[in-house]
C-alpha cells in the first residue's frame, strides 16, 4: 500500500492506481469528461486536473493518468485547479452550447454564461474521444476516428460517410457523456439496407 | 534507396587504427596551402543563384586553363551563415570573402584573384559604419564575434563527401567512445560536459541518457528531432545540410551509451536538401563500416533510418514525434510514463535534437572539460541562432552561451536598418516571448531567458523594429498555434483560439482593459492545464508582450490606434501629393479601383473603398503611399 | 516533380515498404508525391497492406498538412508565413494572391490550375518574404511580382 495526502487528508492507494482511482476509492469527487472505466485513460479533457505540491513547487497533472506515488501531496479543488476547470467549462459553453450536461457541470463551478462567441448553437460534441476509444478498445470495430486536427477536429467514419466497419452495436452512443453521438450515429452506421448492398457488391 | 557503387565510398574500416590511418592519408593528400574556391550551396545561397556561380567559375577556370600554374579545386559546401549576403564565394587559403557574387563575376575572380592574386574590390564586404573594404572572413564583424563549435566544419567541408568530413575530424569522437570507453563512461562524459538539450527546454542530456540506460538489455532507441518547426529558425537545417556526419556520429555515440541498436531521424519534409545530404551520409558511413554491424571492430551494431515529417508542428513534441514515427496521428500522450521508460514502440528511448547530437560528437572528440569551459556556469557551450527579421546581417550565428543580446543583434547582426535600437527580439519560437530593448544587456542563456518571460527554444531570434506591432505579433503566434494544435486536450484546443479571438478584438480597437485581466487568467489556465508543452507555452507570446508592451495594447483599446501602423482596421493608406508622380502603378494594382487621378498628376485613395491590402504601397516606386 | 497517375503503378509504390503499420505515413507520402493526392482506392490498398484500420488511416491522412484527399492544381504555390516573412508582409501577399485567384483561403482553384498553400517557415528567412512556385524559390517577393509570375504560368 502507498500512502499519500489528498486535500490534507492521509489516504492509501494500491500500486497501479491512478490519482483519480485513489480519490474515488476514498470518496473524494473529481469531475471528468473523457474518462470511462471501460477504456484506457486519455488525459485530454483536463477537468480532472489536480495540483501536486512539493516545497515551493506546484504543478497540475491529469489525475486519470497520473499514478499514485508514495508521499504525494495532492489538492483536488485548489484555486489553481478550479481556475482551469472554470475556463474549460466556460469555453465548452460556447463550443457545445446544446449540451445540458455541460451546462449543469458549469453551473456547479459557478459558470452560468460564456464571454465567447458561439459558432454552432446545435453542437453537443465535446471531442472527448470516448466513442473512438470504445469502438477501438471495447468493440474492436475501429469504425470511427478523429478527423482533422486542432479547432477543425471532428468525430466520424472515413470520408464522413457510413462505412461497413460499423457493427451498429451502439457502444459509442452509450459512452458519450453529452448525447452527441446519438445524433450522428446514422452517419456512421448508415441505413442497414444500403450497407448490406454495398458489402455484397464488394 | 539502394546505393550505387559509383556515388558511394567503398571501404570497410575494421578498427580505430584503420580509421586513423585513412584520415592520415586523406590529410596528407591535400595541401592546406593549395588555392581552393569554395562556393556556398546552402538553401539561401542556392535560392539566390549560387549554382549558376559555381558553373560560371568552372567554365572560367577551364577557359583560363593553361595560364594557371596550379589549378584550384572548386568545393561546394553547406551554409556559411551570412545568408543576406549570398551567394558567397571564399578563396582559400587566405579566406578571401566575396559576397553577392553573380555568374558574371566569375571571369574577373579567375583572372584577378586566382591568376594575379589581386582583390576584386567590388565583391568585398564593406563595413557598414566605416565604409572600409574587408578582405577576409575573420575580419568581418559578423564572423569575428562568433565562436563556432557546432558549425565548425560547415562551410569548410563538402557535406556530400565523407572523406572531406573525415579530414576535418569526423567520427573521431565516436571511434574513441566505441573502442576506448564503457557506455557508462560515455554518459559520464556527457553529464560532466554540462550539455543541455538544444531543442527547447534545456534538460541535461547526460541525465536523460542515464534514465534510458538503466533499463538493462532489451530493445531501445535513439531519435533525432529534426522537425525544426519554429518559424524563423533554420539552425538544424543548416547543420544537416552542411555537416550531416556530425549528427550521425552523435547518434552512434548516444546509441552506444544507452544500448540502442537503431536510431531514427525525424526530419521536416520541407527540407529536401537536408534529407538528401543525410541519406548520402548514411550510405557512406555504412560503406565505411561506421554504421552497421560491429562498428570499427567494437562489437557494437547500430544503424539509422530517416522518417520524413508530414506537416505537423506538434510532432516536435517528443511523445507526438514518437507516435508519428510509429505511423500514427501525432498527438502527445501524458507523461509518465516517460519516453526513457516507454517511448518509441513502447521501448526505452532517447530523443535529442540535431544541434544536441552534433555537440555530442564534439564533446567526445575534444573532451567534457573543454566543453564545460565554454559558456556560463549553468549553460555550457555555444548556441546556434537564426538571426532574422529587421536586422542588417540576416543569417546563422553561433555564439558562446551568456553573450549579451545586444552583442548578437547590434554587433554580429550589424544592428537594425535605419535605427539605433531594436524594439523587441523574439526568441524561442511560438513557445517563447518578446524581449524589449531595455533587456539588451540580458545574458543569453537558458535560465536568464526564462526569467525574462521567454525561452531559448531551438534558436530562432527574430529582430523587430518600431514598424512591428506587438499585438499583431502575439496574434500571429496564436494563429500559428491554433493551426498547429493537435486538438487533443481541451485547454489548448479551446483556449488558444479564444486568446486569439480576444487579441483580434484588440487589433480592431475593440475590447476593454478588463479584457486584459481576463487574458491573464485564461493564459494561466492554459499554461497550467494543457497536456503538452505546445499548449503549456502557447500563452507566452501574449504574456511577454503584455509584460513589456502593455501600453501598446492600451493604445489599441483606448485610443483605437496602432502605433506601428500594422493592424489593418486601425490604419489608413494615403498618397503624398508632393511625391506622387502620377505614374498610375498604384491605380493599376488596386483590386478595388479605389485609386483615382489623372496621368502625371497626384492620385488619391477613396478610403471607403480601400480594403488595406497594401498593393498600392508595394507597387509605388517613389514611396508616395503612406500608412498611418 | 509529380508524375501523372498513368505513369505510375500504385502496386509498385505499395510494395516499396513492408506490410507494417509503421510504414503508413511513408506510403501516404509516396502516393501523395506520385499522384498529387490520396484517392480513397489508394487509401484502401495502403490499409490492406499495412493492416491499419481504415478509420485510423483516414485520421492520419487528415491530421497531417502535407496530405491531400483531393487532387491539387497543376501549379503549386507556397507562400511562407514564417515569422520573418510575416514581419515583411507575407500575410497580405498570400491574401492578395488568393483574392486574385478567387480563393477564400488556401486551396485549389475550380479549374484545377492553381493550388495556393501557406507554409509555416521554409527556413529561408534571409530571402523574406519568400514564395515557392512549382518548386522555384521566389526571394524577396511582392504581391505584384508574385501575381506576374503566377499570371505567366496561366498563359503557358
Amino acid at each position: 500500500m502507498l500512502s499519500l495526502t489528498i486535500d490534507g487528508n492521509k489516504v492509501e492507494a494500491e500500486a497501479g492506481w491512478s490519482l483519480l482511482d485513489t480519490a474515488r476509492q476514498n470518496g473524494i469527487e473529481i469531475p471528468t469528461l473523457c474518462y470511462h472505466e471501460a477504456v484506457e485513460p486519455f488525459g485530454a479533457c483536463r477537468l480532472c486536473v489536480v495540483e501536486l505540491r512539493q516545497g515551493n513547487n506546484s504543478r497540475l497533472v491529469a489525475s486519470c493518468v497520473y499514478p499514485a506515488e508514495q508521499g504525494l501531496d495532492v489538492y483536488t479543488a485548489s484555486e489553481k485547479v478550479n481556475n482551469v476547470r472554470r475556463w474549460i467549462l466556460e469555453m465548452l459553453l460556447s463550443e457545445c452550447p446544446a449540451s445540458s450536461e455541460i451546462r449543469e457541470m458549469a453551473a456547479q463551478y459557478g459558470v452560468q454564461t460564456t464571454r465567447f462567441e458561439i459558432s454552432d448553437p446545435e453542437q453537443e460534441c465535446i471531442l472527448c474521444g470516448l466513442c473512438v476509444r470504445a469502438c477501438a478498445q471495447v468493440v474492436g470495430a475501429n469504425a470511427i476516428s478523429t478527423v482533422g486536427r486542432g479547432a477543425q477536429k471532428e468525430i466520424g467514419s472515413p470520408y464522413l460517410t457510413p462505412g461497413d466497419d460499423c457493427v451498429a452495436c451502439g457502444t459509442c452512443v452509450t459512452v458519450c457523456p453529452t448525447g452527441a453521438m446519438s445524433a450522428r450515429f446514422e452517419r456512421v452506421r448508415g441505413v442497414p439496407s444500403v450497407v448490406m448492398a454495398r458489402s455484397v457488391k464488394r | 534507396m539502394q546505393a550505387t557503387a559509383k556515388d558511394t565510398a567503398e571501404l570497410r574500416l575494421g578498427s580505430l587504427e584503420e580509421l586513423e590511418k585513412l584520415r592520415g592519408e586523406l590529410r596528407a593528400a591535400e595541401d592546406p596551402n593549395h588555392t581552393r574556391i569554395i562556393v556556398c550551396h546552402g538553401t539561401g545561397c542556392i535560392a539566390n543563384g549560387s549554382a549558376g556561380v559555381t558553373e560560371a567559375l568552372k567554365a572560367a577556370l577551364a577557359a583560363a586553363g593553361e595560364d594557371i600554374a596550379v589549378m584550384p579545386g572548386i568545393k561546394t559546401t553547406g551554409c556559411h551563415g551570412f545568408c543576406s549576403r549570398g551567394p558567397l564565394v571564399i578563396i582559400k587559403p587566405k579566406n578571401i570573402f566575396y559576397q553577392q557574387v553573380k555568374p558574371g563575376d566569375a571571369e574577373e575572380i579567375v583572372q584577378k584573384t586566382i591568376k594575379a592574386g589581386e582583390m576584386v574590390e567590388s565583391l568585398l564586404y564593406e563595413h557598414p559604419q566605416t565604409g572600409e573594404k574587408i578582405e577576409t572572413t575573420e575580419d568581418i564583424p559578423f564572423y569575428a564575434g562568433q565562436q563556432r563549435v557546432v558549425l565548425a566544419n560547415i562551410g569548410q567541408i563538402d557535406p556530400t563527401k565523407i572523406d572531406d568530413a573525415l579530414r576535418a575530424g569526423a567520427y573521431a569522437g565516436a571511434a574513441k567512445a566505441l573502442t576506448n570507453m564503457e557506455p557508462k563512461q560515455v554518459i559520464e562524459a556527457v553529464i560532466n560536459s554540462g550539455l543541455r538539450g538544444r531543442g527547447g527546454a534545456g534538460f541535461p542530456t547526460g541525465i536523460k541518457w542515464n534514465l534510458a540506460a538503466k533499463h538493462e538489455g532489451g530493445q531501445k532507441y535513439v531519435l533525432c528531432n529534426a522537425d525544426e518547426g519554429d518559424p524563423g529558425a533554420f539552425m538544424d537545417r543548416s547543420v544537416m545540410e552542411g555537416d550531416p556526419h556530425a549528427v550521425v556520429e552523435g547518434m552512434i555515440i548516444g546509441g552506444y551509451a544507452i544500448g540502442a541498436d537503431t536510431g531514427y531521424v525525424y526530419v521536416r519534409a520541407e527540407y529536401p536538401l537536408a534529407i538528401k545530404h543525410l541519406e548520402k551520409a548514411l550510405r557512406d558511413a555504412r560503406a565505411y563500416g561506421l554504421l552497421g554491424e560491429n562498428i570499427l571492430g567494437s562489437g557494437f551494431n547500430f544503424d539509422i533510418r530517416i522518417n520524413r515529417g508530414a506537416g505537423a508542428f506538434v510532432c516536435g513534441e517528443e511523445t507526438a514525434l514518437m507516435r508519428s514515427v510509429e505511423g500514427k496521428v501525432g498527438e502527445p500522450v501524458p507523461r509518465p510514463p516517460y519516453p526513457s521508460d516507454k517511448g518509441l514502440f513502447g521501448k526505452p528511448s532517447v530523443l535529442n535534437n540535431v544541434e544536441t547530437w552534433a555537440n555530442v560528437s564534439r564533446i567526445l572528440d575534444k573532451g567534457a572539460d573543454w566543453f564545460a569551459g565554454l559558456g556560463t556556469e549553468k549553460s555550457k557551450g555555444t548556441k546556434v541562432f537564426a538571426l532574422v527579421g529587421k536586422v542588417n546581417n540576416v543569417g546563422l550565428v553561433e555564439v558562446p552561451m551568456g553573450i549579451k543580446l545586444r552583442e548578437i543583434v547590434m554587433e554580429i547582426g550589424g544592428g537594425v536598418p535605419g535605427s539605433d535600437h531594436f524594439k523587441a527580439v523574439q526568441t524561442g519560437g511560438p513557445s517563447g516571448g518578446c524581449l524589449p530593448w531595455q533587456d539588451a544587456d540580458l545574458p543569453v542563456d537558458f535560465d536568464s531567458l526564462i526569467a525574462a518571460g521567454s525561452m531559448m527554444g531551438s534558436g530562432g531570434m527574430i529582430v523587430m523594429d518600431d514598424r512591428d506591432c506587438m499585438v499583431d505579433v502575439a496574434k500571429y503566434f496564436l494563429g500559428f498555434l491554433e493551426e498547429e494544435s493537435c486538438g487533443k486536450c481541451f485547454p489548448c484546443r479551446l483556449g488558444v483560439p479564444r486568446l486569439r479571438e480576444t487579441l483580434n478584438r484588440f487589433s480592431k480597437g475593440q475590447g476593454t482593459v478588463e479584457d486584459i485581466d481576463d487574458l491573464y487568467s485564461l493564459a494561466e489556465a492554459i499554461k497550467a492545464g494543457s497536456l503538452c508543452a505546445l499548449g503549456g507555452t502557447a500563452p507566452n507570446a501574449v504574456l511577454s508582450t503584455l509584460r513589456y508592451f502593455r501600453d501598446e495594447y492600451e493604445t489599441h483599446i483606448l485610443e483605437h490606434r496602432c502605433p506601428a501602423g500594422v493592424c489593418k482596421d486601425l490604419i489608413t493608406y494615403s498618397i503624398d501629393p508632393e511625391v506622387c508622380t502620377g505614374c498610375r502603378a498604384c491605380a493599376r494594382a488596386c483590386p478595388q479601383n479605389a485609386i483615382t487621378g489623372e496621368k502625371k498628376k497626384p492620385h488619391t485613395i477613396d478610403e471607403s473603398l480601400c480594403i488595406r491590402c497594401g498593393m498600392c504601397f508595394e507597387s509605388c516606386k517613389f514611396g508616395a503611399v503612406q500608412v498611418q | 516533380m509529380a508524375q501523372t497517375a498513368i505513369d505510375i503503378d500504385i502496386d509498385e509504390i505499395i510494395e516499396r515498404y513492408p506490410g507494417k503499420p509503421e510504414y503508413l505515413i511513408f506510403l501516404l507520402q509516396d502516393i501523395q508525391a506520385a499522384f498529387n493526392y490520396i484517392s480513397s482506392e489508394a487509401l484502401t490498398l495502403v490499409c490492406d497492406h499495412t493492416g491499419v484500420p481504415e478509420s485510423q488511416a483516414y485520421a492520419v491522412a487528415t491530421f497531417y498538412n502535407s496530405f491531400s484527399l483531393e487532387p491539387k492544381g497543376e501549379n503549386l504555390i507556397h507562400v511562407c508565413l514564417g515569422t520573418a516573412c510575416h514581419l515583411k508582409g507575407s500575410g497580405l501577399i498570400a491574401e492578395n494572391l488568393m483574392r486574385r485567384l478567387g480563393l477564400d483561403g488556401p486551396g485549389t482553384t475550380e479549374d484545377l490550375k492553381y493550388t495556393v498553400e501557406t507554409v509555416n517557415c521554409l527556413g529561408a528567412c534571409a530571402l523574406a518574404p519568400v514564395a515557392v512556385v512549382n518548386g522555384q524559390y521566389q526571394p524577396k517577393v511582392t504581391s505584384p511580382k508574385l501575381m506576374k509570375t503566377v499570371q505567366k504560368l496561366g498563359d503557358e
